[in-house]
């Protein structure tokens, strides 16, 4: 090293421990972890209504990571805010740094303690998964056969099986009974089982405010099943990129009282068949009339025949 | 010809020859030399990277409001399919081979690379698969549109069954990128292992000889996977084969699982490199030694490992069972440690260091600090009830541009602007470089901070149209990414005007330890030609006051004069 320079006076050498230095560590990890809680708290605002047995588990977990991150991150990027305010070389100042190579004690805690966080947060996450246990069987069939054969009940789930019907570009949901809708309508407080159905590509069958998110597979029935906690009216979004008009594959789930959920299904069964939502087909239409510019697509597929065609105007919530 | 200070001899040769006129002819032709070669590919890629921009800056035009009203939906998709392409395989893969090809030779003493025939293929692979990928734009039906990923069905759905097709050419020209790249990483490991200066051994080469090392055996073991894939997603396209068609008993998500094997490593790939660039810049910068040199070389090839076993993280709600998603989970977490040990380590040197805020430290320190936050939103995804909810959102096309972007493209900045004295022989201007730097620091962060509230209240990715609750985090999105368009003029201006114009470059403007840098600048043909220095001591010796290599003097003095 170039000799010391006036405008740094030699620190002496401290018996013990360096409590000055301690103390402003101290305060410094003090201010980080009050910052982070309060990311933490202020994070559940981040997120949609919570409107499944999932979302409160989801929130949690989101809560917690963005905590310990935001921690982590204010920590770090504290120390680089530091080293750039307080440790700049000044103009024709070409010394070079105390040459300090490494620290095996230092290396070895910062390799074991991650470690031992994503350890935690992995455990803490498999217990999340056993206990919302919403993905059940998954079985391959012929196209063209009926896909729900042999596809066992949920025991589990005393609503069900909807069968949710995914195409390019419009949503069905076909009840037990028979009913036929555009639109989810399910009993709040119960759980529901469905099975997820693809004719022609992939789909995912997506609701923010349930938190859930489950693909849909050609050639493949997916029994699923979910627990909603709150009435209202949410988006239902695919969330699998499935052609042309895949931004538009959008329709409501409505959670509703069990009392006006058998009401409107009692009304459904007497209600003719006519066609549902389509969300695709008046863009194709536009572009049919505009002479089909754009770059190829494969038409939209015939609107679904549904009793209750639901309603694209209504405000949703989440 | 006029100039009569050069033998005629010497304009014919194949290598550049400093101050030599007409000699830029050599970039255009089958040149064999490392360092024309890493120019072609630097040059090529940014231009991909104006391409790519351009498609961006469509995209975001298109989302400042919720309706798709600029342009077709269809279009859109194809912009979005393309925006993707272009980026990772004609702008990210092309210029970090680039670097590769300027940094590799000169760091570790070697002449040139083990194969320079089979770099010179490798590099002209590009610009033909480019011509192949450009040219879907004008083909009928237009270019491909099912997403970078590709994956069946929708991919294999050939609207207009003809057999030319968007699809079609794209899966020809991603297989071509494959080949470039298979020839590049033979080329890199082989020069690595075999070509070192006397005394070089592993634990003295330079960090970012070793994370290029890393990176390019990631492609060795992954590219397979990927060709294999894509050759079976072609014959189901093309010839009628049903390996990923249902109507045949094909199954679409075994080609996730064939594209992710090695798209995953992929990440690794671009993001390794720029680890390596940040190992270098920080110690010449902060004016200290690498903390935990062997720590953060050995940590490269735990994230190798680690790349290799966590590709079905993108397939947690496909119907993957309960046990693969929680085991991918773990895995996933797992790159938390060794990422973190770099990360410690780059804070560390810079601690209580000198540091010097040259543009290439800017966009180091930027850069680092986005890949923090960019590994805190990638635990979040690895954790599976989260990216059951966040996954496929716009959640998720934040954290990748953060570290595709904000941190990969941040560090490819920093070392283009670091190395452009050593290989142009010509120092930037500074002011320009800041400029660029702030305007490129407040894009990124307007254009992808934002969205990842988006992707929180579920807006998905790949959307031409959007509810309207969604539209404010788009309109700051799209400012910012505007923004960034705006960023490539002074980048623009300074890289042509320093290289035509610039202050001559010293062999050592930075006071940086490393072979590199005992050359003069530009660099000979043959870098050391025959008087390979003998590597003495680990490298970033800042402040010890040890000599990198025997007869120090001698090589800084011939580089001085040269």
């Amino acid at each position: 090293m170039t000799p010391v320079t006036p405008k740094q006076p030699e620190t002496p050498k401290q018996p013990g421990p360096n409590l000055k230095a301690i103390a402003i560590i101290s305060i410094a990890v003090g201010i980080d972890i009050f910052l982070s809680v309060l990311i933490a708290q202020w994070s559940y605002s981040w997120l949609p209504i919570q409107a499944s047995s999932a979302a409160p588990y989801v929130d949690d977990l989101f809560s917690l990571e963005t905590g310990i991150g935001a921690f982590i991150f204010l920590g770090c990027t504290g120390v680089m805010a530091w080293v750039v305010l307080f440790n700049r070389a000044s103009k024709y100042d070409e010394r070079d740094g105390e040459p300090i190579e490494g620290n095996i004690k230092l290396e070895i805690t910062w390799t074991i303690l991650p470690l031992l966080v994503v350890f935690a947060i992995g455990i803490y996450s498999i217990n999340v998964n056993q206990t919302l246990q919403t993905l059940g069987p998954k079985q391959k069939y012929q196209l063209g056969t009926d896909p729900t054969a042999g596809l066992p009940a949920d025991p589990t789930s005393s609503v069900g099986p909807i069968d949710v019907i995914s195409r390019q570009w419009s949503w069905e949901f076909v009840y037990p009974d028979g009913v036929r809708s555009s639109e989810l309508h399910l009993p709040v407080g119960e759980r529901v089982n469905f099975r997820l159905i693809s004719e022609d590509v992939l789909h995912s069958f997506y609701v923010p405010a349930f938190r859930l998110k489950q693909d849909i597979i050609p050639g493949s029935v997916i029994s699923y099943s979910l627990t909603p906690i709150r009435e209202g009216r949410y988006r239902l979004r695919d969330a699998m990129f499935s052609g042309a008009y895949f931004s538009n594959n959008q329709t409501d789930v409505i959670v509703e009282s069990s009392e006006s959920y058998s009401d409107w299904l009692n009304r459904m069964e007497r209600e003719p068949l006519h066609p549902g939502l389509d969300p695709g087909r008046e863009i194709y239409e536009r572009r049919l009339a505009k002479g089909n510019k754009g770059w190829a697509t494969v038409p939209p597929a015939p609107a679904p025949m549904v009793n209750d065609p639901g309603d694209p105007t209504a405000p949703h919530e989440a | 010809m006029t100039t009569t200070n050069y033998d005629a001899r010497v304009l014919k040769a194949p290598h550049p020859v400093p101050g030599a006129p007409d000699n830029w002819k050599r970039f255009f032709s089958f040149n064999t030399d490392a360092k024309v070669i890493g120019i072609q590919y630097i040059v090529t890629a940014l231009f991909f990277l104006l391409v790519g921009g351009l498609l961006a800056m469509i995209m975001r035009g298109e989302l400042i409001t919720p309706p798709a009203d600029l342009v077709d939906p269809t279009v859109y998709n194809g912009l979005y399919t393309m925006h993707g392409t272009v980026m990772l395989f004609l702008f990210l893969f092309p210029i970090l081979n680039g670097l590769n090809n300027l940094l590799i030779p000169t760091m570790i003493g070697a002449p040139d690379m083990a194969f320079p025939k089979l770099n010179a293929a490798a590099f002209w692979l590009v610009p033909v698969f480019a011509v192949v990928l450009m040219g879907s734009f004008f083909v009928p039906g237009g270019p491909a549109s099912s997403g970078w990923w590709s994956y069946p069905p929708v991919s294999i759905q050939n609207p207009l069954g003809h057999f030319f097709n968007g699809e079609m050419l794209w899966i020809t020209a991603v297989a071509l990128s494959g080949v470039s790249s298979i020839f590049g990483a033979i080329n890199f490991v082989t020069t690595i292992i075999r070509m070192r200066a006397p005394g070089m051994g592993y634990f003295r080469m330079p960090i970012y000889v070793w994370t290029a090392w890393a990176a390019q055996t990631l492609q060795l073991l992954g590219l397979p996977a990927l060709t294999g894939g894509a050759i079976m997603l072609l014959f189901d396209l093309s010839f009628g084969t049903t390996f990923f068609r249902p109507e045949g008993g094909g199954d679409p998500v075994l080609f996730q699982h064939f594209f992710w094997f090695y798209s995953h490593p992929a990440v690794y790939v671009m993001v390794l490199p720029v680890f390596g660039i940040f190992s270098e810049l920080f110690p010449v910068y902060a004016r200290k030694p690498l903390f935990g040199y062997k720590f953060v070389a050995i940590a490269s090839f735990g994230i190798t490992i680690l790349a290799l076993i966590v590709w079905v993280h993108h397939m947690f709600y496909t119907g993957t069972p309960m046990w693969m998603r929680n085991v991918f989970m773990l895995t996933t977490m797992l790159i938390a440690v060794p990422t973190g040990v770099k990360v410690f380590a780059w804070i560390a040197t810079l601690w209580r260091g000198r540091l010097r805020l040259d543009t290439p430290m800017l966009f180091c320190l930027g850069g680092l600090f986005n890949f923090i936050f960019a590994g805190i939103t990638g635990v979040m995804l690895a954790t599976v009830p989260i990216d059951v909810h966040v996954g496929n959102t716009y959640f998720v096309v934040s954290h990748f541009h953060y570290i595709i972007f904000n941190t990969i493209a941040f560090g490819i900045f920093a070392a283009i602007y670091h190395w452009f004295p050593k290989f142009t022989g010509r120092m930037y201007y500074e002011g320009l470089g800041k400029i660029h730097f702030a305007l490129t620091f407040i894009g990124a962060t307007l254009n992808w901070l934002p969205l990842h509230w988006a992707g929180l209240l579920g807006m998905p990715r790949r959307v031409a149209s959007y509810d309207p609750e969604f539209a404010i985090w788009n309109v700051i999105a799209s400012i910012g990414a505007f923004m960034l368009g705006v960023a490539s003029i002074p980048f623009i201006l300074n890289m042509v005007s320093s290289w035509a114009r610039g202050p001559k470059a010293p062999p050592n403007p930075w006071r940086a330890i490393g072979l590199e840098w005992l050359l003069p600048s530009p660099p000979p043909a043959e870098n050391f030609e025959d008087d390979i220095p003998t590597v003495i001591n680990e490298p970033y010796g800042y402040g010890l006051g040890k000599p990198l290599v025997e007869d120090e003097e001698y090589y800084i003095r011939r580089a001085q004069e040269a």
